[in-house]
């Protein structure tokens, strides 16, 4: 128990070092969708081919109880190595790519580009009528980026979920694995 | 797969992949099998053709199965093991799958798949079983690869066993099964990640016993944890009562972890526990519940459950703690290693109960047992159905006796009338509450136990569910016993209808029961029916003394309902406990939603 608001829905990002192995992000999502528990942002990739270990960042949101729930539920699957909660471990870094496609003409098109500039985003890609930028950053940043483009032109969106890690010189996860 | 490859490991040698799995299953002390072949896995039973020492129970029916391992289990403590075949060999086993699921019981079952070239064809005789039973098991494997075919096998059973228990399911393709494969001892296996908590914290469990020690009304709660953990765990339990003078009451699950004789035994809890037990876990001001998961069957309204009480939990399973019920001392471990510690602790520090209170508080629980709850009169010729529960078991006292049940209001007059003085002698539904478990797991026990009683106390409409597999009991030639009451309805739907939905029976009754007699014989058995409460002693005598599968059909009184009972949405001390109480008794708008 940690909040003072037990009742209260808080977001939290996890940690969890799994086997890289077929089914076992099934096992996660199923975990997730079994229970009703909601996901906002899933991301895994293999993070160490010599171990086979993967790392997987799941943004959730829930009261204490059903943070923990999710948690120890987490720990039983037989190919999860360790969970972690960034959220209550302290300060951690949170960071995301977007790709957003913005189709617009005229001064909505400078406009675009000078707001780019301004959250260090990318334009990877141009037409005469179109630009996509590319942008990393917190879930924030994006969302108040996307929400300007938005107001710029016609927007096609894709981001690519949340990682995290810890701050500081301490080593998490897959070095606290024996 | 899986951890750092372990290089210095050399096979024991090579082998097909059917002889790898009967090795891994001897490797593991396997001796009996129930299963069903078909096309996918007849390499393996061609295997086991081939194979002396491991036995193989034909069943009629995949689920049946499953259940007959899980009697199998839960009689002798060690893992069930069932081979069934691919697509409807694996559907087929689902029901048995999540049973042991929900009732934590460690079940190894391999089913067979189409070979890995054919996989997402929709082949023949194809399911997406790992798929299907990710929900339903504890863990499962898709072998695609001969290289690990022994590492999965050894670690299904790890898996099965370790921990809180539950079933694996092993996926083999036809082809691997063919396929030559390396084999690796249990010695040599490959790392699993699974390594769950045994020991409990040290901390956790001081201050557990340090407030235990200062309680007012205590209150012991166990469940099948403990005897999941093992009869050492029921000693310590009984040993910790003894200690202490504490009241013990056990779930469904938990029957025999504590002895029903012992005057500290207050009865089974719940919506159709005692009284006593209920108002002693509504008044308690500390609770110490053991391997038990504060089930809604057992909490009633999780709102008003136990409002005073400061709750210890002890569960080898994280998940179980703080699911339904807030713990405040949380104790993750297994139940024998955590209570030789509170014990060991409790005599160091010469910790003693509060024995002032601790009068006060069984002359309370003294006064609640004197309502009689489960009090009721035999009298005219109809047999109560509890009548004949209570008969059954003074009658079997002096025997080696083993009793499954169905599901509805036979199994809760048999965790009424029928007390357990050792683990490992009820078998039951508890979680999913399967109808049609009963006869299986009898069958899986009797095979564990040639020589015991074991006696399936069933249901008119349960035990039609399964009653296919009375054909294996003959095979087998097991003296099981089916000791049917016999009201004619679906007894427990029949109530819920009486007591929530106006009395509207609803599709409850059953126009046309067969002559179980008949039935019995035609598949090579005996029987006898109890039609008045004079037949009642002679049938139990006749059926007990029977050498053979005996068939008892007794016809009850059609009208009884199961009480006492918590009414569904009520709190444990809003307990009816006759049929008279009901008038007063109105269900609530939220309770009427609740199962």
């Amino acid at each position: 128990m940690v909040s003072q608001q037990p009742n209260l829905d808080r977001r939290h990002t996890i940690a969890v070092l799994v086997d890289n192995e077929p089914g076992v992000l099934a096992r996660v999502i199923g975990l997730f969708a079994g229970r009703g528990y909601n996901i906002e942002s899933l991301t895994v990739s293999e993070i160490d081919a010599v171990k086979g270990y993967s790392r997987i960042t799941i943004v959730t949101s829930g009261t204490d109880m059903v943070i923990d729930q999710i948690k120890a539920l987490l720990d039983r699957l037989v190919p999860v190595h360790i969970v972690e909660d960034l959220t209550i471990q302290g300060p951690c870094l949170e960071r995301e790519l977007a790709l957003i496609k913005v189709v617009n003409a005229g001064a909505r098109r400078i406009e675009a580009l000078r707001i780019a500039d301004m959250f260090r985003a990318r334009a990877i890609d141009s037409t005469l009528n179109s630009f996509v930028f590319e942008l990393t950053g917190s879930p924030n940043k994006l969302n108040a980026f996307i929400e300007l483009m938005s107001g710029l032109g016609k927007i096609e969106i894709t981001r690519g979920g949340v990682v995290a890690m810890a701050r500081g010189s301490g080593l998490g996860l897959q070095n606290t694995k024996t | 797969m899986t951890g750092e490859p372990n290089i210095a490991r050399k096979p024991t040698d090579y082998f097909s992949g059917a002889e790898v799995i009967v090795k891994a299953l001897q490797d593991q002390g396997v001796e009996v099998i129930f299963g069903y072949p078909g096309g996918a896995v007849l390499p393996l039973y061609d295997e086991l053709f081939k194979t002396n020492n491991l036995r193989h129970i034909l069943v009629r029916h995949e689920q049946a199965a499953v259940h007959a391992a899980e009697g199998y289990a839960r009689s002798t403590g060690k893992i069930g093991v069932v081979l069934v075949t691919s697509g409807p060999g694996a559907t087929n086993a689902v029901t048995g799958l999540t049973d042991a699921l929900m009732d934590s019981i460690p079940i190894v079952c391999l089913t067979g798949q189409v070979p890995t070239h054919l996989i997402g064809t929709d082949a023949f005789q194809e399911a997406d079983t790992t798929g299907i039973t990710r929900a339903c098991t504890k863990h499962n494997y898709l072998v695609k690869k001969s290289d690990e075919l022994s590492d999965v096998m050894h670690e299904a059973f790890y898996v099965a066993a370790n921990g809180r228990p539950g079933p694996v399911v092993v996926d083999l393709p036809k082809d691997i099964l063919f396929a030559d494969a390396p084999y690796f001892a249990p010695k040599d296996v490959r790392p699993c990640a699974y390594q769950p908590k045994k020991n409990g914290d040290l901390t956790k469990i001081e201050q557990a016993a340090e407030l235990l020690a200062k309680a007012q009304r205590p209150i012991i709660y166990g469940g099948g944890g403990i005897i999941n953990s093992g009869p050492a765990a029921c000693k310590l339990l009984q040993e910790f009562a003894d200690i202490t003078g504490f009241p013990v009451t056990l779930t469904l699950m938990g029957l025999g972890a504590f002895p029903a004789s012992n005057p500290n035994f207050l009865g089974m809890l719940g919506m159709h526990g005692t009284y006593e037990a209920n108002l002693a876990m509504h008044n308690c001001d500390v609770m110490l519940n053991i391997g038990a998961r504060f089930d809604d069957r057992v909490t009633g309204r999780i709102d008003a459950f136990s409002p005073h009480a400061t709750k210890i939990h002890i569960d080898i399973d994280q998940s179980s703690i703080n699911k339904n019920v807030v713990a405040d001392i949380p104790i993750i471990g297994d139940a024998e290693r955590v209570l030789t510690t509170i014990i060991d602790y409790w005599k160091k520090k010469k910790l003693s109960p509060n024995a002032d209170s601790l009068k006060l508080w069984w002359s309370e629980i003294n006064s609640w047992r004197s309502k009689e709850c489960l009090k009721f009169e035999q009298d005219g010729k109809i047999i109560k159905p509890q009548f004949a529960i209570k008969r059954l078991f003074e009658k079997t006292q002096n025997k080696e006796v083993f009793i499954s049940t169905e599901v509805g209001q036979h199994q809760m007059w048999a965790a009424q009338y029928f007390g357990f003085d050792k683990p490992n002698r009820w078998m039951t539904s508890g979680g999913l509450g399967t109808m049609g478990y009963g006869l299986p797991a009898a069958m899986g026990t009797q095979i564990a136990h040639p020589d015991a009683l074991v006696i399936d106390i069933a249901g008119d409409a349960s035990i039609l569910m399964n009653m296919q597999e009375f054909s294996t009991i003959i095979q087998y030639r097991l003296p099981v016993k089916v000791f049917i009451i016999n009201n004619q309805w679906m007894g427990m739907v029949r109530q819920w209808q009486e007591l929530n939905h106006g009395s509207r029976y609803s599709q409850s009754y059953t126009e046309s029961l067969p002559d179980f007699i008949q039935l019995a014989q035609s598949f090579g058995g005996t029987g006898m029916v109890a039609e008045t409460v004079d037949d009642l002693d002679n049938v139990i005598d006749e059926m007990i003394n029977s050498e053979t599968f005996f068939l008892a059909d007794i016809r009850v009184n059609k009208e009884e309902s199961c009480f006492p009972m918590i009414p569904s949405g009520a709190a444990h001390n809003e307990m009816i406990l006759s049929a008279e109480d009901t008038e007063n008794s109105k269900t609530s708008a939220a309770g009427m939603a609740l199962v």
